[in-house]
Parts: C-alpha cells; structure tokens; sequence
C-alpha cells in the first residue's frame, strides 16, 4: 500500500524520507513540487498527485507536507486518514508536530513509523499501544537514556496488542483517579448581508482525560440524548448501548482522547450568539473607501462572550486602513490583506465598533466585491444546543474517581457575508 | 554571447562546493569525536550531523569529488569502532546516528558489515535500530545480509511471541531473493503458530514474499486459505489484504469465510475494516442478485409508456408488464442483508476511510431505498481536513448524479464559504449543481449570485458554467439565469465577462429565436472584449444567427477584417466562418468584405487557417472549377447545430468503484480491480455454507423466514437439533418467539465487547444453523438433484444421507415427527462429524466453555422451603429404584415391577445412603453448573439423581449443590426468568434463604425436559447477582428403569420393529471383558435397569446359546413413558451388537451413540 514517505518544509526541503518497500528515489518528489507551485496557496495543492509510475498522495499538515508514495490502487482516504493519524502521533508524542521537534526527535520518529506501518500496511495505530512499544521522550527520561545507556523501547508486546481491548494500555495505575470530559460545540454559520441566517448547523464533540486506574467501564449518559442527531465514536464505545438505550457505554483509553463526535439535528433553530452590523464600501473616486462595524449580543443564554476576534480578507487593492476601534485592538496586514480585530470581552453596555478609511490602490478601479467577516468567540460554561450530561458511572473498579463536565461553545466556521 | 557568464557563475558555485566540504571534513571529524567521547542524545547527534555535514548529501551523489572519499570512510570509521565496541550505550549512540543520515536520504551502506554485526545484541533498541538498517540496505548487499539470516531463524523458535513476530517481520522484509524457501517455510510455520499475533505477521508477510518471487504464488495461496479460516479479528485484516494483493480473483476462496468475515467486522482494527470492506463489495457484486432489479425494469416500462402512443407499443408495453409481474418478486439473499446489516454501524466510524467503505457499499449493494442513510455520514466527514472534504466531494459528486434525492435534505451543507480552498470550492459547486430542481433552483440561484462576487477568479468562471448548466437543465429558470448572465456581461472583471459569454452562446443555442436582443448587446461587446475564446463565441453567435441581426452582422466583420492580423487563431477561424455564413445569407453586402478576409487568411502563418481559408474559398466562390458541392455550401453551413449538453465531469464515473484512487483519477490505476456487473442468476448460495459440527444454535432470521414458509417440521427440528454436540442453550429460543430470538440478536452485540472469541463461535453456529436450514430446503425441493457442485464429496454424500433418512421420516406421521427430523440432523451430524476435521474433543470444549454463559433462562414456579427440601430427599430416597445396574443387586425377575418397586422400598428406606453412594460407580456424575470464579465466589454444580421426583413423576430429579466461597455470605439464592420451549417445565427449589460462609447446600429441582436433550436454562439469582445457568441432560437420563419380565421385554420389542429399531456392531472396549462391566457400563450411561435373563425357566422361547450372552436393558422416558429397550449381544474376539428399539427415534439414535461409545472404550 504505502510505498515511502517524504516529509517536506513549506520551503520546500525535504528532510525526512522512509521507506516500506524497495527505496524509491526522492526525485519522485518533483512531481509534488511542480504541483505546489501550480496551486500558488499551500492548500490548494491537490491530495491526489498521478505521476507515470507512482501516485503522491498528500497532506498538509503544521506547515509540513505528508507525501507518501503510492504505487496501486488503493482507498485514498485510507492513505488520508492513516498520514493524519501519523501527524496527531508526532503531536502526541512531542507535544506539537513541526520539522524541528520532528528533527529533533528523529530516532523515535523512525522507530514510530517502522511500528505504524508495516510493508505498507498499518499496524499499530492506536497511541496506547505505542506508547507501550517506544515510550515518549520526557526531558528527565532522555537524561537517564544518555548516562545509562538504556533505552526508550519497551521489551514487551503490549497487551492491548492482543486484547479486544487495543487502545488500552494494561497495568494502568493513578493515585489520583479522575475523569474529566469536555463538551466542545462549535456553530458553523453563514449570515447574509442583512443579518439573516443563511446556513447554521451545531457540531460539537466530547473530549475526554481520563486517568484511572485498572479496567473501568464507563458509562455516560445525557439528559436530552434527542438532540443529537449524527454521531461518530471512538472505537471504544459499544454501539449497540447507544442503538438500544442512547447512552455512552465504554472502556476509555488512558489519557485524553476524543470520545464522540455529534452533530445537532436540523429541526433545532441554532442560535446565534452576536450579530454584526457592518458597512465597507469602496468609493469610485479618491481610491478609498469606509469600514464601521459594530457588533451586539444576540442570543448569548446570560453568558459573556469572550475571545471574540473579527478577521476580514480585505481585496487586495487595499493598501492600507485607518481605523478607529472603541474596544480591543486592530491590526491590518498590507501582505496577506488581512485585517483582524480582536475583540476581547463583548460588553453588551457598550458594543464595540470599529470604524474609520481605508486607502486604495491608486488608478485600479474600486473592487466589485466586498470581503466576508469570519467571527471568533468562545462561551464559556454553556453547550448552546442544551445538551446536558446526566451523569457518569464507572463499573469494574472498586474506588470512586473524580469527575467533571466542563461545557464550551466556540464559532466553527461563522461567516458573515457583506 | 551568454556563455562565459554562466560560467562564470558555475565556477563559483563548485568553489564554493569544495570549501564547504573541506569545512566540513574538519567539522564532522570533531563533531564524531565528542559523540564518541561523550555519547551524546539522539537529537544532539541529529543537529551535529546537519551542521557538519550540510554538504554530505553532494558528494554522495557526485563521483567527482573523490578525493572526498577518505574522509567519508575516516568519518565511517569512527561510527564503525562505536559499534564494534563492547558498550550498549556506545552501539546505541552510533545506530541512532546512522539511523538518522538514514532519514536524510544518506548513503550509509558502507556501514553494513559493521552493523550487521550487531544484529544479535542484547540491548532490545540496539537490535531494533539494527533491523531498521537492514531492512533498508539488505537489499544491496545481499550476501552481507546473509549473515544475519540466522539469527532470525533462531528468533522464529523463541518462545516469546513478541520475539517471534518480530523475528518474520524483518525475515520477510529484506528483500533477497536467495532466502525465498527459508520465509516460505517461516510463513507456513507461523501461520500455524498459537499466538495470533505471530499468525498476523504472517499474513503481513505473504505479500512481501508475493512481490519478491511471484512464482510462490500457489504456495502462498495455499497459506492465505489457511489463515483466512482464521477466527480471531487480529488476524482477519491482515489475511484479507494479503490475499487483496496475491490472489483477488480467487473469490472461490471467500465462500467458506464470507459469513465469519461479516461477524467479525465490527471488531476488526480500522484499516483491516476497509479492505475487509472492500474485498466483500466486489464479493456480493459476483454472488447476489441486483437488489434494484424489477425497480429498474419497472421504471424503464413506465417510462415507455408515458411517452408510448400507438397501439402496437402500447401492447408491447403489457407484455412486458405482464412479464414484470410474472417475474419472481426480488428476494434479497440472507447474506446480502448479514453485509448490509453489519457494514451499518460503522457508519459511525471516526475514521474517515472506514465510513467512506461503507458509504460506496451500500450505494453499490442496497436497494435503493436503503442507500439514503450514508448521506448523513458523508455530509459529517465534510467537517473533517480539506483533503478527507477533497475525496469525499470528489465521491458524493458521482453518488448526487445517481442519485440525487439522497443529498438533498444536506443541500445548504454544500454552500460555499470564502474560505474554502479553491479545489473544495469547485467541487462545492459541481455537487450543488447537481442537486438543483425546480424545487431548490432559486435558492440555489441565490446562492450563486454571491459567489459571483467572490475574489477567487477560477471560482467565479465555474460558478458562471453552473448556472449555465442550471439553465440548461432547468427549463422553467432558463430565461432568468440568461438575463442574470447577461447583466455580468457589463462586469468589470474581464474573466467573468468572457466565461459569461461562453455560457450565454451555449444557452442561446437552445432558442436563438427570442434573443435577438441579446445576440445585438454581445455584438456591440465585441469592442470591448479581449478573452480569444469569448470573442471567437460572440462571432460565432453572430454568423450563426446572422438573419437574426441582419444589420449588425456585416458591420461586425467589417470591425473584425481590420483587425483581422492581431486576433488569436481561434478568433481567426471564427471570423472565417462569419465571413462565409454572411457571403452565402448576404451577399450583396458582404462580398468584398469576405474576399479581403480570405485573402488575408490565405497568408496567414498559422496553416490551419490558410487550410480553412481554401477550403471555404472553393466551396462558397462559385467558379467554374468549383465541384459538386458547391450548391450544397448553404446547407453545410447553416446546418441547424444541435444544442451543446452542458453534462458534468462526474457522469458515468461510478463505473468505478467508489472511494478508490481509480475512481478519483477518472482512470484505471494499476491493481484496480474491476467492479463486477451484477450476475444475472444468482450463483450456488450454499457454497458460503460451513460444516461444523456445532450448529444447534438457531438463527432468528432463519426463524422467522421458517415460520413465514410455514415448515413447522423444520421448526420443530430446531428445537431437537443436535443433541450431542448442541451442549448450548440457543437452541432452546430457536422454535421460540420471534421477539426472543430479537433479544438474542442483540445479547451477541453486547457480547461481543465481553469476548471476541465467544461472540465468533456463537455467531457461526448462528450462521451454520441457517446453512443447514437452507440445505435442507434445498435438498428437499430439488430432492433428486446432487447436492450442490460445491464442497467435499464427503459432505454431498453426507446430505444423500439425510436424503435418505427424511424419506424415512416423511412416512411417519404426527408425534414423531419433530424427534424424526431431529434424528435426521442427528446423522447428519455424525456424518459432519467424521467429516470434518475438528476432533471431538474439540466441540466438547467448544461445549464446555458455552455452557455457563448460556443465556436462555427457563420457567419455573416457586415452592418449597429450604427444609423442605432437604425432607422431599429423603423422601425420596423412600421410593428410590436402585439402578440395577450392578451386577450384585441384579433385581429377582420373577416380580411384577409394582412388586420389585415396593419390595425395595422396604429394603432400602433404612439406608441412609446418599444417592452418590447408591448409584452405580460413576453413574452419578457431578456437572458445573457455574464454576466459583465465574459466580464470584458461589460454586454450583449438579447431577442426575436418578431418582423420581416426588411432586411430578414426569420431572427429571436434579440435585444441586451449592457452596459458597465467598468471604461475605450469599442470600436468597432462587432461581428465576427461565425460558423454555413450549411444554418443558421447571420446578424450582425453594429458596435458600442464606447460605453461610464456606457452607455448602443441596437440594433438588425438577425439569421436564420433554424427553429432548435440550438444555434448560434460567437464571440463578442471589441478592447482589443473578448468573446465567444451563443444565443439559445426557439422554440416558431422560429415562427411568422400566421393570419387565424376559417375555415381556421380548413382546414389547416384537412391537418395536422396523424403524423404531437401531441396531449398531461396535467391538467392545478392552476392559468390557465379562458381565459385570458390561451391565455397569450401560446403566451407568442411562438410567435403565436389567431385564433378567438367562433364568428362561419363564420363557416359552428356547433360550439363547449359552455361547452368545445377551443382555437386557428396560426403561421409559420420563416424560411421555415410551419404552425404551436395549439389548447387547456379545460375540466372540469382543464384538458385539447393540439393538436399541424405541419409539422416539431420536432418543433411540442418541442412546445408542452414547452406549457405543461407552461400551468400546
């Protein structure tokens, strides 16, 4: 399946290469980058890349391409999705996946991969198992590894390996049991000139930290488990209890991971927590043009709406913007034309507006078009679709855990069309 | 002239080359040091070598810098003595050195022999850094790699598993050729391995075997088919994708697994998921029928007949219909529904691949109606990263076209937000298209004015071709979209102009007639236009419709002939053709006008034109040269040009399999294995059936389908299925309702999470259950025909048996019939038996393990204290019978049995004997009931009293005998919810009200098992916990002894004959040398007591030859009191025959199994 792998900078470097099969010559990577020159924006560049004799599949990920090679038909998703699982290990593993902590870490990077994939084939994917097989670099165990010698691969196959448990590592154990979950809700808006909805949808997801200790068996249920209307779940969780009663039954991996993804029917109205009352325009003469917008609490539920940040892709004749903000700070980008706001703590005794010129290209004619909003805001303490957990038991084990449920609502993909 | 000062900039560039790597010589010599000295962390040595060796990677590569060479070995060497030195630590350092030139694409292969050294050593990292090198070089040096063969060879045997896997792992990954026999012999060898995880590796290693020595195909092959029986979910995966890439055209080799492979999936790792997935849609492709069949065929009738108008079609039309109607109603095959049913919940898989499989089965599988459900999860994976969003666009495009309805409730999904890239933009876009209706245009139209005004250029001409394809697709909004487009054509933006131009030119096309209008506002645009291929459009639309625009057109070529030398070649050829069009419509006019252009064409560089130029020249100048055709030239020109089909770039494209890379491409991708056309009968179905012997479990579908056919006869044999291997309680619910066998459906999910391998083994009797049921129907309705081309001849002959058997038992009538069909199965279990592979003792494990966890709890009413009890036993031992089996108390033969019974009541009610001790020697044998670590601490096991159960003489007495283990004392134990088949009834024991730390009770129950073996089950319940319980009786204690005289016994038998007679040679065991063993071993087997004999003072008939022992056994069932008679003959040299007459057969037939096998052990 998975031929090699390439790892390459926006740069364009190319500083990581491991291969599965027979070596294949990292000149098959002119492909890749004739295409990323094409696309102009990294983004752009197309996941599937045909070439004579190979295909590139690719992912964009933390500023580093993923281009694994390819030579038969295969899912391309499952090529996809298995080069995310790769980037969310290094994550895992180092704290955050960029080329240097991926340099710096190359020894375990290799061994990583060599344990993920096996002639191309993947093996072992789950993080609980590889953290048993190659134990994550911590700045106390690196220090010993160098004096003592000894080593950050674990001797034994780990159980989960061969249990129908995988993603559990055996042996767990914590003075301090506790099990925290994180309902996270995004709203994904598109509003219209006017300020009426166009296009709103809820997506929200469950993360859990769980640590405890031994083989709990958890089981979460919701008040209202109606409201949710498309669900995916990790693989711990028993689908046929959700099928049969609406509730959550599972063992959890150790650490965090994402329990569930859900996604809020329909038939519920979202709701919209601010509105935005803008006006840019563009004046045909004198290169310049205006920009005030104001933005207001909707519907917030008697929340404050915090972390509230406007950003706007200005046209690029745009040289330059002269803006007055009543709260938070602005900043406008003459290179990327962005223009972003932020906004802090929505005051609803005194809304926030910004407002002021901005200067044009002189000669080019004013831009047909007037650029979008895209919002940003966090509401703590508040699921905005009413979901509500009941409450959590645990089975299996004797002694009482903590547990917590904490709630956030975020703008997803909110979008506000002028 | 330019080239010194290209030299001159290369020279400077090979300097500077050369200083860099004389740097770097001093700098990686350093830098090598210290790492020796002081054994530096990985990531230190990784920075150290980038710095001191930025220049490496050129001399690697360029053979010209030579000189460098030295250095390079000198820098080697040092790495060398790290590893050729006695310290882990320092071996450690120098592999994780060269493992990371290895990640920069450095040449280390020098190293080899140094490294390979190393491949033996302690240090668990040092060996695996070790692999990893080898794993990359081997395949250069080949005869180096040799060396470390051995150590791996060693590995294979290690009785660590962990050591073994990885062992074959790197054995089957370096790639030389010369070891080929020595992996073919690990893979066999690890494919029979006990740990599942070694058999994994070897399912890993037959493609990398395969693609090393194709011509080890078949023996490969033959591994593959081996590990695909594999039962457990590690494995499943891994086989079906090796077998994926070496064998995917033997789907022959699926039939046996495809039902296990169904059952499994849901606890498969994702990835093996997918391909199981995979394979299985091509698999149902070849061997179901098209479950959208008559729909199509309905669909394509009515349409006909919408637009049919006359007679003769219209009678065509109702023989068709009429065959529609006389084509058998679609039934989906039960495994077509087994893949739907278990592919849908992983529907909800967070891995994209895995619901993206399942989304493209079930749009190439499901009825139509059915398919619906995947949309909701693809429009899910649209939340995910753009690339997941990129091919599952690229998919739900394909699928809108087919199927539109599917996706349009997730319309606004699709709506496009200025942040997408451009790639998701346009797909965005294509799927809305799509999904346009009359119903959705105008919020569709809406939608798409406001990308008009998007920035993104390539964006706004591709919504410009959708609304054009709005357009054409949709009559009723055709006027609006134009006007809409038209109104663009004084856009600012040049390109959007000019895409707006190429779509209004395709739309006019449609009815020219009525937008004369337009055709004069795109003329005067001509001025200002400069895109070739909207200008070409415009002049086209002009010559076209030049009689539409008569005073316009001339004139446009008048502009156009001046500025004929700086237009593009399309533009060119476009104005040619004006030209022409209005010569032939016009020309008075425009004569001189086309003479000049042709002139001008005629030296043109481009030769296209100067081609064209002539041509049109000869065919509209008359001339007396010019040909035939030249009175033909208006008609060729001013043809009426059909209207352009504005059709999307994703018709047609489901041809592919969905989701694949080939699909994505639009072209076949090497390996892609076509998608097969759906067959046109279906083939055998009863080749995916598997003989195993433990199959009494019945299927609820299977249940249900029974019923509807309405075959109580096979029903009925479900409940009497399998007495022997059938230990299991399923079975039991089987000819129950329907509801309880829903509820077994969902007990095997939630079972599932409690044990793969439980579920596995339930699940398949499930499915062989059906099989058996299906052959049967088979075998019935075409009762002459061979049974199936398919498996062994074993088997086929198997089922000619149970032919045989059920004409038989069709002759019999009423009472008998459920035991007779079960008597059928019963052979035909003994046949599989001896056909199949799995030994007895397998199955009585298999029976073993189940029995406990068996999950049907049956009825019983409450009574008795525990006092109570503890007198009904003694009690009991007041009538109690002795078995007669031992040869000591041989009952006096010259009684009545009334007499015998109440004689030794009177002997006997002084002993107060356990019934243990009475019991013939190992008669009473003690069963688990529920084992002290699965009840927690409470152990439970129970046997067969053999004594009458006072309170209903039609029970079987069972004695049950708790102990408590625990350190906390056990309350209320009773029993409760049992379920049983009709007609079976449970007394229960009293409740114990406590059951003290480490104190034991017994007490008894009744059963009536209605003289059938199957299982009873309930629940045992305390006051903190409830177990599931299962008793099963052996048959021979399904009866009590009868009491007969010899003449009696010989009257009864007399009556007894033909069918209701067995009759079995057997040799007799070594130890079953004289009389007393004999009489022990039979009663000891069933609950019977001897008939005396020899003592034929009675006797009218002669008696039997002193030389030839005969004995006698007597009994009836409990339940219904049918005689049950048997009689062994001794023969010389140990043989013997053993005549079992009895009017149930099936008891009959059970007994005699059980009493040969007692009597020749």
């Amino acid at each position: 399946m998975i031929h090699s792998l390439f790892l390459i900078n926006t740069a364009g470097d190319l500083f990581l290469e491991k291969h599965w099969k027979s070596v294949i010559s990292r000149s098959v990577c002119d492909y890749f980058f004739e295409a990323r020159e094409k696309a102009v924006e990294p983004d752009n560049v197309p996941p599937v890349i045909p070439t004579p004799h190979h295909y590139l599949i690719t992912i964009y990920r933390e500023k580093i391409f993923f281009v694994s090679v390819i030579q038969t038909e295969v899912p391309p998703l499952f090529v996809i999705e298995f080069l995310h699982r790769v980037a969310e290990t290094f994550q895992d593993y180092f704290g955050e996946c960029s080329e240097t902590t991926i340099k710096d870490n190359v020894v375990i990077v290799y061994e990583l991969l060599e344990e993920m994939l096996d002639n191309g084939f993947p093996l072992a994917t789950e993080s609980n198992i590889l953290k048993e097989l190659i134990r994550p670099p911590t700045i106390l165990r690196s220090m010993v590894n160098t004096i003592t010698g000894s080593s950050n691969v674990g001797e034994t196959l780990p159980t989960g390996q061969l249990s129908s448990i995988p993603w559990r590592r055996a042996g767990v154990k914590y003075t301090n049991n506790e099990a925290y979950f994180d309902v996270v809700e995004e709203i994904d808006a598109i509003l219209d000139k006017s300020g009426t909805t166009v296009f709103a949808e809820i997506q929200g997801v469950i993360d859990a930290c769980v640590k405890l200790s031994g083989m709990p068996d958890l089981t979460l249920s919701f008040m209202n488990p109606r409201l949710l209307d498309d669900v995916s779940f990790h693989p711990c969780v028993r689908y046929k209890r959700w099928e049969s009663e609406r509730v959550i039954s599972f063992i959890p991996p150790d650490g965090n991971f994402q329990l569930m993804s859900y996604h809020i029917s329909a038939q519920n109205l979202v709701a919209i927590p601010i509105y935005v009352k803008q006006n840019i325009s563009f004046f045909e003469t004198g290169s310049s043009g205006r920009l005030d917008i104001t933005v207001g609490p909707k519907q917030t539920m008697g929340k404050t709406v915090e972390c509230l940040v406007v950003t706007i892709h200005m046209p690029k004749v745009v040289l330059s913007a002269n803006l007055n903000a009543t709260q938070g700070t602005y900043n406008y980008d003459p290179v990327t034309k962005i223009l972003l706001w932020d906004i802090g703590k929505l005051n609803p005794q005194k809304l926030p507006n910004l407002k002021g010129s901005l200067s044009l290209q002189s000669g080019a004619p004013k831009p047909e078009e007037n650029p979008s909003l895209n919002i940003d805001l966090k509401i703590q303490q508040l699921a905005i679709s009413g979901l509500k957990v009941n409450r959590l038991d645990m089975y299996g084990e004797k002694y009482k855990p903590f547990k917590g449920v904490k709630y956030v609502t975020k703008a997803g993909k909110f979008q506000v069309r002028t | 002239m330019r080239a010194p000062p290209a030299l001159s900039a290369s020279a400077p560039r090979n300097w500077s080359r050369d200083s860099v790597s004389a740097l770097s010589r001093s700098a990686s010599s350093s830098s090598s040091a210290t790492a020796a000295a002081a054994g530096m962390s990985a990531s230190s040595a990784f920075s150290d070598e980038k710095g001191g060796s930025a220049s490496e990677p050129e001399y690697g590569h360029d053979p010209a810098s030579g000189g460098i060479f030295s250095s390079d070995y000198k820098r080697h060497d040092d790495l060398k003595e790290m590893l050729d030195s006695n310290k882990d630590s320092l071996k450690l350092e120098a592999m994780k050195r060269i493992v990371a030139m290895i990640a920069r694409g450095k040449n280390t292969s020098d190293l080899f022999p140094a490294v390979v050294k190393n491949v033996a050593c302690k240090n668990i990292e040092v060996k695996k850094l070790v692999y990893v090198y080898l794993v990359r070089y081997a395949e250069e040096q080949q005869d180096l790699a040799l060396l470390s063969i051995s150590t791996f060879q060693r590995g294979l045997k290690d009785p660590n598993q962990l050591i073994r896997a990885s062992a074959l792992r790197v054995l089957s990954s370096i790639r030389v050729t010369i070891i080929v026999p020595i992996m073919m012999l690990a893979i066999k060898e690890a494919a029979s391995d006990m740990s599942p995880y070694v058999r994994k590796t070897a399912a890993h290693a037959i493609p990398k075997l395969h693609s090393l020595d194709p011509e080890q195909k078949d023996q490969l092959i033959e591994v593959i088919e081996k590990l695909l029986s594999d039962k457990t979910t590690l494995v499943a995966g891994s086989v079906v994708m090796a077998f994926e890439e070496v064998c995917p055209d033997r789907i022959d080799l699926i039939h046996k697994n495809y039902r296990k492979l169904c059952n499994l999936l849901i606890d498969v790792e994702e990835w093996g998921q997918v391909v199981i997935i995979n394979m299985l849609t091509r698999y149902a492709r070849t061997q179901f029928l098209n479950p959208n069949v008559n729909e199509s065929l309905l669909e394509e009738n009515s349409e006909k007949a919408f637009y049919a108008s006359d007679d003769e079609e219209d009678e065509d039309k109702k023989a068709e219909a009429a065959s529609v109607v006389k084509r058998k109603p679609y039934v989906m095959d039960p495994d077509h529904r087994l893949l739907l049913r278990n592919t849908k919940p992983l529907l909800q898989s967070r891995n994209a691949a895995v619901v993206m499989a399942v989304a493209q089965l079930y749009f190439h599988l499901a009825p139509k109606a059915e398919v619906g459900i995947i949309a909701k999860a693809l429009v899910r994976l649209m939340r995910s990263h753009s690339e997941v969003q990129y091919v599952v666009l690229q998919n739900v495009a394909t699928m809108t076209i087919k199927r539109r309805g599917m996706f349009e409730p997730y319309l606004k999904s699709f709506y496009i937000r200025s942040t997408d890239p451009t790639q998701i933009k346009i797909l965005k876009l294509e799927v809305l298209t799509n999904l346009a209706n009359e119903t959705n245009i105008s919020t569709i139209l809406r939608e798409f004015q406001t990308y008009i005004k998007s920035m993104d250029k390539d964006f706004v001409a591709a919504s410009i071709q959708a609304i054009g394809r709005c357009a054409t697709n949709i009559g009723e909004v055709r006027d609006t979209c134009l006007n809409g487009l038209v109104q663009l054509l004084s856009n600012r933006d040049e390109l959007v102009v000019a895409e707006s131009v190429v779509v209004i030119k395709k739309l006019l096309q449609m009815q020219p007639e009525q937008h004369s209008d337009i055709i004069k506002h795109m003329a005067k645009l001509i001025d200002n236009i400069q895109v070739p291929m909207a200008r070409a459009s415009i002049l086209w639309l002009i010559g076209e419709y030049c009689e539409h625009v008569p005073k316009i057109a001339p004139d446009v070529l008048r502009k156009m002939a001046k500025s004929f030398n700086n237009e593009e070649d399309i533009v060119k050829l476009q104005i040619i053709n004006l030209a022409a069009k209005l010569y032939l419509t016009n020309s008075k006019q425009t004569k001189l006008l086309t003479q000049y252009v042709l002139n001008l064409a005629k030296y043109d560089q481009n030769y296209d034109i100067r081609d064209r130029a002539r041509f049109i020249r000869q065919l509209i100048v008359p001339t007396d040269k010019s040909g035939a055709l030249n009175k033909y030239a208006k008609k060729l020109f001013l043809a009426l040009k059909p209207a352009p089909v504005l059709e999307s770039p994703f018709k047609d494209r489901d041809h592919f399999q969905l989701g694949s890379l080939s699909h994505l491409l639009n072209a076949k991708a090497g390996g892609y294995q076509e998608l097969p056309n759906w067959p046109e009968s279906a083939p055998d179905p009863s080749v995916r059936n598997v003989e195993i012997p433990d199959w009494s479990k019945c299927s609820s579908r299977k249940d249900r389908k029974e019923k509807k056919v309405e075959k109580p006869f096979y029903s009925d044999s479900e409940g009497e299925s399998g007495p022997t291997e059938s230990a299991d309680s399923e079975s039991d619910s089987g000819s129950g309702s329907a509801s309880a066998s829903g509820s077994d459906e969902s007990g095997s999910g939630s079972e599932s999470e409690e044990s793969g391998e439980e579920t596995e083994s339930e699940e398949e009797d499930d499915d062989e259950e059906e099989q058996k049921k299906k052959r049967k129907k088979l075998d019935k309705t075409k009762a002459k025909k061979p049974a199936e081309e398919s498996a062994e001849s074993e088997q086929s002959s198997s089922a000619e048996d149970r032919k045989s058997v059920r004409k038989v038992v069709k002759n019999q009538k009423s009472a008998s019939e459920s035991e007779s069909e079960s008597e059928s199965s019963e052979s035909e279990d003994e046949s599989e038996e001896e056909s199949e592979e799995e030994s007895e003792s397998d199955t009585s494990n298999i029976r073993k393990k189940k029995t406990p966890v068996s999950k049907q709890p049956p009825k019983q009413s409450k009574k008795e204290s525990k006092k109570e009890t503890q007198e009904m036993s003694l009690l009991d031992l007041d009538d109690f019978e002795p078995a007669p089996a031992s040869a000591s108390v041989t009952p006096v033969n010259f009684l009545s049995s009334s007499l015998v019974s109440d004689l030794e009541g009177l002997s006997l009610t002084d002993a107060i004997l356990g019934p243990t001790t009475i019991a013939p020697s190992g008669a009473i044998k003690m069963y688990e009931l529920l084992h002290r670590i699965k009840g927690e601490g409470l152990a439970v096991d129970y046997c067969f009293s053999r004594q009458p159960f006072s309170p209903d003489p039609n029970m079987v007495a069972v004695q049950i005998q708790f102990t408590n283990n625990t350190n906390s004392e056990i309350k209320n134990l009773h029993i409760e919810d049992p379920r049983l088949q009709s007609g079976r009834r449970i007394r229960e024991f009293a409740e114990i009200e406590m059951l003290a730390v480490g104190d034991s009770v017994t007490v008894m129950m009744g059963i009536d098992f209605c003289d059938s073996t199957q299982a009873a089950n309930f629940q045992l319940c305390t006051h903190t916990r409830k177990f599931f319980a299962s008793i099963q009786p052996p048959v021979g204690e399904l009866m009590t002894p009868a009491f007969l005289t010899e003449n009696d016994f010989k009257k009864e038998q007399g009556k007894l004959m033909g069918m209701n007679e067995i009759l079995e040679k057997l040799t007799l065991g070594e130890k079953c040398v004289n009389e007393h063993v004999i009489v022990e071993r039979v009663t000891a087997t069933a609950n019977l007591s001897r008939v005396p004999c020899g003592s034929d003072k009675e006797c009218s008939t002669p008696p039997p030859p002193p030389s030839v022992p005969v004995y006698r056994f007597a009994g009836k069932t409990v339940s219904s009191g049918c005689l049950v008679l048997v009689t062994v003959t001794t023969k010389e040299g140990g043989g013997a025959q053993l005549t079992v007459n009895c009017e149930k057969m099936v008891i009959g037939t059970m007994l005699v199994k059980d009493l040969v096998l007692a009597l020749s052990q």
